[in-house]
């Protein structure tokens, strides 16, 4: 057993950590405070790699593992989990199943467009009646005169307002449930696709959260991603790889709690001494660092064991769970060490008690990971 | 062009330095170790230089094997080749044996130019670049602020920042050039970069391959006896109060009575 980063490992966390404390960290109270897409930083990230972290070198990105990627995300999101979501996406759920179950011809398309940066992706799932009961979802894709035809309503589509490529999921077979679905790699400019509403949130906001409307959107054959009725299977992949990243941002926020708490406890005087003093303080950060290591150390496991070609569901959900709970509930004692401070908007504690709620919401709700989990433990008969 | 540029790996300037209870030395365990930063900087001028100029940048260390890691990110920024010279005989090597055996490396090579930072932040003493210089009878520059290359690449205009002035220079190439960090910014490693500097091979050379004896790198001028923490600061002198005319009065009996300053 190894519990050592490689060498480019660290040479990743290096780069991107410095790359994220002077690229981003600066702007991320003001796209919290005024919400907007980071074009600049999108552009410096692509520039330095960061969209198509795991796109092979052949297709024209980084060629990198998902460890790396996981490495990478948890730093971004150290600087701001707004910024860090539209490029997590971009990377684990665009890309990542385009990579996996994408031919030749679509990985030429675009794949070497998304690494590069000049295009977006986003993941179009979720349904305003097929949330967490997602493979129920009702959108339809009819094949007709030689192509798709899909129709429904998507909605929480990060990124949804900036992509230009869609990963649409639709019911293209009679039969119910996962087995009827297909995933399909929709153009923002084919005939058909518009934004709907977009959403005002509680936290990340600097990252789109929009409706896609879908009328007789056109597709052509060759845009179908994997097999007919593959679409469920791609879409549970997908979220493996995905649920990596999301723990990756929890960890990052959970890290920038401690952090801040730490420095913080230095240069806080009362009762005529610094707080840090106080073992209250100090069980506060000292529980902190000890959740934030364990949800690391899960999720690199995550990440080595998909890397690995093994399948990871149940440990991606077991990391997913630990650190987005462990975001929350560090952003929660930070605020209380920081008491009045932690509150205002003056310091970044707010908004880490904003953002991190996502973590335990999206990509699978804590209560889907824990049924997930419950599987693994029981066998799929006990649930 | 034929660069090279000399890289130090040192403990991170942030981080805590602890010193061994036997004071030997500083506390290696847990201690984070970067590529110093005016090397940094040396790096990206060797890497602008190739881009105007075309050649090769050779990245050079000598030092122990986590020296490694600065040679990694060099190839990772962008240099062609980086060899790194370990040998048991360099173990507390001090500068100027480090500057002989980079010159014994760098001699045959015929470089135009020679960078390197202008100091390295963990002992601070800017003399393995100028003692390089006379190692390999070139012409330097110190602490570099701004070059420019005469489009031929003969001579080089170089700004050194002083006190109060700024010394401009020519010198001819080939010539070895310390910078200062106003130089340049120094580009990110760039994940792709990363990823191929991986398959590049780091040569490892020690002082027989490059044909020097002991010798010939000589024992060290000055042994490091003891590490010890600098003596605790005396709290200093508070003026609290709200009438700024006491507060200024406090101030002129201070600095006249007790620091004799005025």
């Amino acid at each position: 057993m190894e519990f050592e980063l490689t060498e480019e490992h660290r040479l990743i966390q290096a780069t991107v950590r410095e790359f994220a404390a002077k690229e981003i960290l600066p702007a991320s109270a003001d796209l919290d405070h005024h919400p907007r897409y980071p074009e600049e930083i999108i552009a410096k990230a692509a520039a330095l790699g960061l969209m198509g972290l795991i796109v092979p070198e052949a297709y024209g990105g980084a060629g990198m593992d998902g460890l790396a990627n996981a490495i990478a995300q948890e730093e971004l999101a150290r600087a701001s989990a707004g910024v860090q979501v539209i490029i997590s996406v971009n990377n684990s759920l665009v890309c990542d199943p385009i990579l996996r179950f994408g031919t030749e011809e679509q990985k030429r398309r675009y794949l070497p467009r998304l690494a590069r940066g000049e295009w977006l992706g986003c993941y179009c799932l979720t349904e305003p009646a097929a949330g967490s009961d997602a493979m129920s979802l009702a959108t339809r894709a009819e094949w007709r005169n030689g192509e798709w035809i899909l129709n429904g309503r998507k909605i929480f589509v990060t990124n949804g307002a900036e992509a230009d490529l869609c990963i649409v999921y639709a019911r293209s077979e009679a039969t119910s449930g996962a087995r009827g679905l297909s995933a399909f790699i929709v153009e923002k400019t084919f005939p058909g696709i518009q934004v709907g509403k977009v959403e005002k949130k509680l936290g990340i906001k600097c990252s789109s959260t929009v409706e896609i409307l879908l009328d007789d959107c056109r597709v052509p054959a060759s845009n179908l991603l994997g097999q007919r009725g593959e679409g469920g299977v791609i879409a549970l992949a997908t979220l493996d790889g995905g649920r990596i990243g999301i723990a990756a941002q929890a960890v990052g926020i959970a890290r920038a709690c401690l952090e801040e708490c730490t420095a913080y406890a230095t240069q806080r005087q009362q009762f005529g001494r610094p707080i840090r003093t106080f073992q209250a303080t100090q069980w506060a950060l000292a529980d902190m660092a000890t959740r934030i290591e364990a949800s690391r150390l899960l999720m690199y496991r995550a990440a080595w064991l998909r890397d690995r070609g093994e399948r990871c569901t149940a440990e991606a959900a077991v990391a997913k769970l630990i650190a987005s709970e462990t975001a929350m509930w560090a952003a929660h004692r930070a605020v209380q060490v920081f008491g009045g401070y932690g509150y205002i908007q003056d310091y970044p504690l707010e908004r880490y008690f904003r953002d991190a709620k996502i973590t335990e919401i999206y990509e699978g709700t804590s209560e889907i990971l824990r049924l997930v989990i419950a599987r693994g433990v029981l066998g799929s008969k006990g649930t | 062009m034929n660069i090279i540029v000399c890289l130090k790996q040192v403990p991170d300037t942030e981080a805590p330095i602890r010193i061994r209870p036997d004071g030997s030395g500083i506390e290696g365990t847990g201690l984070n170790l970067v590529m110093n930063y005016y090397d940094e900087h040396a790096t990206e001028a060797a890497l602008q230089l190739r881009e105007r100029f075309s050649g090769t940048v050779t990245a050079v260390s000598a030092g122990p094997e986590r020296a490694r890691e600065a040679l990694r990110q060099a190839l990772a920024m962008g240099a062609d080749e980086a060899v790194l010279i370990q040998d048991s005989a360099l173990d507390g090597a001090d500068h100027l044996q480090i500057a002989r055996v980079l010159a014994a490396f760098i001699r045959p090579r015929r470089p135009d130019v020679v960078v390197c930072g202008k100091l390295s932040t963990d002992d601070n003493a800017a003399i393995v670049g100028p003692a390089l210089a006379e190692l390999l009878d070139l012409p330097q520059a110190t602490a570099i602020a701004k070059l420019e290359v005469a489009d031929d690449g003969t001579r080089a205009v170089v700004h050194r920042e002083l006190e109060g002035a700024l010394e401009v220079l020519e010198v001819p190439l080939p010539a070895l050039l310390t910078v200062e960090r106003s130089l340049n910014e120094p580009r990110y490693p760039s994940l792709p970069g990363i990823m191929k500097a991986k398959r590049k091979e780091i040569a490892v050379v020690d002082l027989t391959g490059l044909g020097l004896s002991a010798a010939e790198v000589g024992s060290p001028a000055a042994v490091l006896e003891r590490l010890e923490p600098p003596p605790a600061r005396s709290p200093g002198v508070q003026v609290n109060g709200a009438d700024p005319d006491a507060a200024v009065g406090a101030i002129i009996a201070f600095l006249s009575e007790r620091a004799k300053v005025l």
